[in-house]
């Protein structure tokens, strides 16, 4: 009997799981009871954020009473309320499972296509052709300096570096949208917001080199740049580890009530990192002003993004943590600007954090530690690297406004090549510091152990000097 | 030494000193304060009295007091409160981030009131998440602000480790000096009753090699007031590790304002025979043990390092010159313990002043049991110590 009754549940169950599947297409499903099997694919198939799904009880009835019913919203709901600490919920008699995805991707915003034209329907922030040029021109300067500094590396001048190549329009055009006092804690593929304020090439070149006129004094490595003048925070390797810090500066500027805003950036794979749930967490219950921006650009060094997070993608995590957020075109200009510079404004104004997901590619390798083509198609890099090069779709639409010409475009590349080649040149002249600023900045002041151990060091290099290279300053 | 009458004292040469008490910020102008010196104890005309394993009152204060007016006797949980109190009336950019920090006021009480007066906003309630609101301090700190960190328990701060270390510790270092981090961190450490092995850590001994960082250990009223301004006011990031058994601690500590200084160990006891180091708990065990060795005839100088890192080698020294033989008593674990390097230095420094091998009484290796009996012998109690003083000075 028990048997007969279960198979005939089964056979219910799928003749009411087809029927659904013919009036409202495909859902996720969900076991009606422990003798029923489950059946059917849940991947794939989305419905929307409210989805109800019945559930059926193991009672032939039940079932039946599914099996008729067209609506969604049966009886079963009866729209009483009941309280809990957090505030008053609704209540419904059926089980029903928020989807673990939504039917549709949370949709991308884009102003110029492909050729740089601008999307008819699209609502965007303008420009000055001033503005606009003075992005385009950042966006070169940034390409030919990740070329040749990286071809420094391999030529084993600097010991290390790593290129933004595909990430050129969120590094200028976010930074466009900035003011000067917004304070920037990056990760360490934004170098370009760095230049946008006013690094030169040969303080890049300086730092990269740890000479002398490095500010971080030679203690960090390459790419590892800092600029308290231009707010930018001291590049530190961790991942995520800025997250949290951005949210005590953005605290710190709230508490002044300063009208500047914090801004983050990481990478697709940060957001696995526990500093990143806690400080988004942190944000919105402390209303700072932070803007979160992750560069989605497909790889974690060797690890993809389907193998990163099982969401869609990082913008759908903020309202899980009651953020405002917004997925954009990272490699569009102008989108990427329009972005952020609302988000800015909600920021300040409302005294509240946004996080913004700009989809990208990353076209370079990880870094000159990496070989990119052992674990992902050369094609594939190959066809970002062209057909989806943020630079020349900006360019198109800026020589389109005949604001540019190719002859300028030669004479700026050209001019800037020249101009990173003499940095090179001159930061590698640079005398690095002597070891007397190994002790320094360790604390405020150089402590009685700290200058115990130099003098013991600079002891035993005047004991054995052929031990030791005698260009080192001590 | 007498005591300073102005903020700005000049140090003697020969101390240590890694942050300057007297720095300030522009904001606040320089106020009368009396920088403590452990050297005057001696001197303070009353006669030092041992105090008992776990005080309820100190006998006399354990430095020097040559107070102007009365004093009033507070709990040391309140002495820490009064401390960051002073500083952040003084000092707007004073900050306190923690869990039940604010309305709550502190699991251990130290923040309470503060919130009520400073508002939400200097008085932040976090999420749980340590190496989030720690890396929040830092981002503040960068920006400006003097955030205090309290950790609910130290032990919860190791998952604030990569912060403290990677970023805290460093950050003023790799940016070539252009960012300072005042953080404070502290909260309450150490072996407490039955509190079972996550809630006994010993962070000190975890910490002690982070390069950039400052750690005190407080272990009376007068000195956890003292310490906590010197801390809030340093540069450096300071962690100012307090213990969860003396919190309660009542002592009578001066009316007017004093600091006392980050890098300087406490004289309790001047003696002859033997140098006994010790910090934070562990003080009242020696102390109790010292009544019995007195009575056997001994004579044991008992200092209070305070400073774990750096350590006062000045007044360390000194002591050594003085008795040549030396007994390190620690909460930390056998292995990798402050004792261990305490130890290390003192081979370093004074190895010819030595008569005897250095002693170090530590806790066992052995995460902390949870019954009253085991929780007792993995702790140094003071028998042990009376019996290692009666080894060494054969």
């Amino acid at each position: 009997m028990a048997a007969w009754l279960s198979s005939e549940l089964a056979r219910r169950a799928a003749r009411r799981i087809a029927g659904e599947l013919r009036r409202r297409g495909p859902g996720p499903w969900f076991p009606s009871s422990s003798t029923v099997p489950v059946l059917g694919p849940t991947a794939g198939y989305h419905r929307g954020f409210c989805s109800v799904r019945r559930f059926a009880g193991d009672t032939a009835a039940a079932t039946a009473t599914a099996e008729d019913s067209d609506n969604e919203f049966a009886a079963g709901e009866l729209q009483q309320v009941v309280d809990f600490p957090g505030g008053k919920l609704s209540f419904v008699g059926e089980m029903n499972f928020v989807p673990e995805s939504q039917r549709e991707r949370i949709k991308c915003y884009r102003v110029l296509d492909d050729d740089g034209g601008i999307i008819y329907s699209s609502r965007f922030q303008e420009v000055s052709k001033e503005l606009a040029l003075k992005m385009y021109s950042s966006m070169v300067t940034l390409q030919i300096m990740d070329t040749i500094f990286y071809e420094a590396q391999r030529q084993g001048r600097i010991s290390f570096y790593l290129t933004s190549n595909g990430e050129e329009a969120i590094n200028i055009a976010s930074a466009a949208a900035l003011s000067a006092d917004d304070i920037v804690l990056p990760q360490y593929r934004e170098p370009g917001v760095l230049l946008w304020r006013g690094f030169t090439l040969q303080e890049f070149a300086n730092q990269l080199f740890g000479n002398k006129m490095d500010y971080g004094k030679g203690r960090q490595m390459p790419i590892h740049y800092g600029s308290n003048r231009l707010n930018y925070f001291t590049v530190s390797s961790p991942i995520a580890t800025q997250l949290p810090q951005a949210v005590g500066a953005a605290y710190s500027l709230k508490m002044d009530k300063k009208d500047a805003c914090a801004i983050t950036y990481f990478g697709d794979g940060g957001t696995s990192e526990g500093d990143f749930h806690a400080a988004l967490n942190f944000a919105a219950v402390t209303e700072a002003p932070v803007i979160f921006f992750c560069r989605n650009n497909g790889w974690a060094i060797s690890t993809p993004t389907t193998e990163q997070f099982r969401s869609d993608g990082i913008v759908t995590r903020g309202q899980a943590y009651g953020i405002r957020s917004i997925r954009v075109d990272g490699n569009d200009t102008l989108a990427v600007y329009s972005a952020v510079h609302a988000a800015r404004e909600m920021a300040i104004t409302e005294g509240r954090p946004i996080l913004i997901e700009a989809m990208t590619y990353r076209v370079g390798h990880h870094s000159t530690s990496d070989d990119s083509t052992k674990y992902r198609l050369a094609d594939e890099i190959e066809h970002w690297r062209t057909a989806r090069d943020p630079v020349s779709r900006y360019r198109k639409w800026v020589q389109g406004n005949s604001w540019w010409c190719d002859a300028e475009e030669t004479e700026l590349r050209n001019s800037v090549r020249q101009e990173i080649l003499q940095a090179i040149q001159v930061a590698e002249r640079i005398p690095k510091h002597g070891l007397a600023e190994l002790f320094t900045d360790v604390y405020d002041q150089v402590p009685s152990n700290l200058r115990e151990q130099q003098r013991s060091l600079l002891d035993t290099i005047n004991k054995h000097p052929s031990d030791y290279p005698t260009d080192v300053p001590v | 030494m007498a005591a300073a009458s102005s903020l700005h004292v000049a140090a003697p040469a020969a101390t240590p000193r890694v942050g300057s008490v007297a720095h300030k910020s522009a904001s606040s102008a320089a106020r009368s304060v009396r920088v403590a010196r452990s050297g005057a104890v001696a001197r303070s005309g009353g006669r030092l009295v041992a105090c008992a394993a776990v005080a309820t009152k100190a006998d006399a204060p354990a430095t020097d007091a040559a107070s102007k007016s009365e004093g009033h006797e507070v709990l040391l949980f309140e002495a820490l409160r009064e401390g960051l109190m002073e500083e952040m009336e003084a000092d707007p950019t004073v900050c306190v981030f923690g869990e039940d920090v604010g309305h709550y006021g502190g699991s251990y009480k130290v923040t309470k009131g503060l919130a009520d007066k400073y508002g939400d906003l200097r008085v932040l309630d976090t999420p749980i998440a340590e190496n989030s609101f720690t890396g929040m301090g830092v981002g503040a700190g960068m920006k400006g602000l003097r955030p205090v960190v309290e950790g609910m328990n130290m032990g919860f701060l190791l998952l604030a480790y990569n912060q403290i270390s990677n970023n805290c510790g460093m950050l003023h270092y790799t940016s070539g000096g252009q960012f300072k981090i005042p953080l404070v961190i502290r909260g309450p450490g150490g072996v407490g009753r039955q509190l079972g092995a996550e809630h006994s850590q010993r962070l000190e001994s975890y910490f002690q090699s982070i390069p950039g960082l400052q750690m005190v250990a407080c272990s009376t009223p007068y000195n956890a007031k003292g310490l906590m301004k010197a801390a809030i006011r340093s540069e450096n990031p300071v962690v100012l590790f307090e213990h969860v058994l003396l919190y309660n601690l009542k002592e009578k500590i001066p009316d007017e304002e004093y600091v006392c200084c980050l890098e300087e160990a406490e004289m309790v006891r001047p003696g002859e025979h033997v140098t006994i180091l010790t910090y934070s708990r562990m003080r009242y065990h020696v102390m109790q043990a010292a009544k019995t060795l007195v009575n056997k005839g001994y004579d044991p100088e008992v200092i209070d390092i305070r400073s774990l890192k750096p350590f006062d080698l000045h007044t360390i020294g000194n002591s050594i010159k003085k008795t040549h033989r030396v007994l390190i008593v620690e909460e930390c674990m056998r292995t990798g313990g402050i004792g261990a390097s305490l130890r290390s230095a003192i081979i370093d420094n004074f190895w010819d002043y030595l008569d005897a091998p250095i002693m170090c009484l530590s806790s066992q290796d052995v995460p902390t049991p949870y019954a009253a009996t085991l929780e007792d012998a993995t702790v140094v109690q003071p028998a042990q110590i009376v019996a290692a003083v009666e080894q060494i000075c054969q």
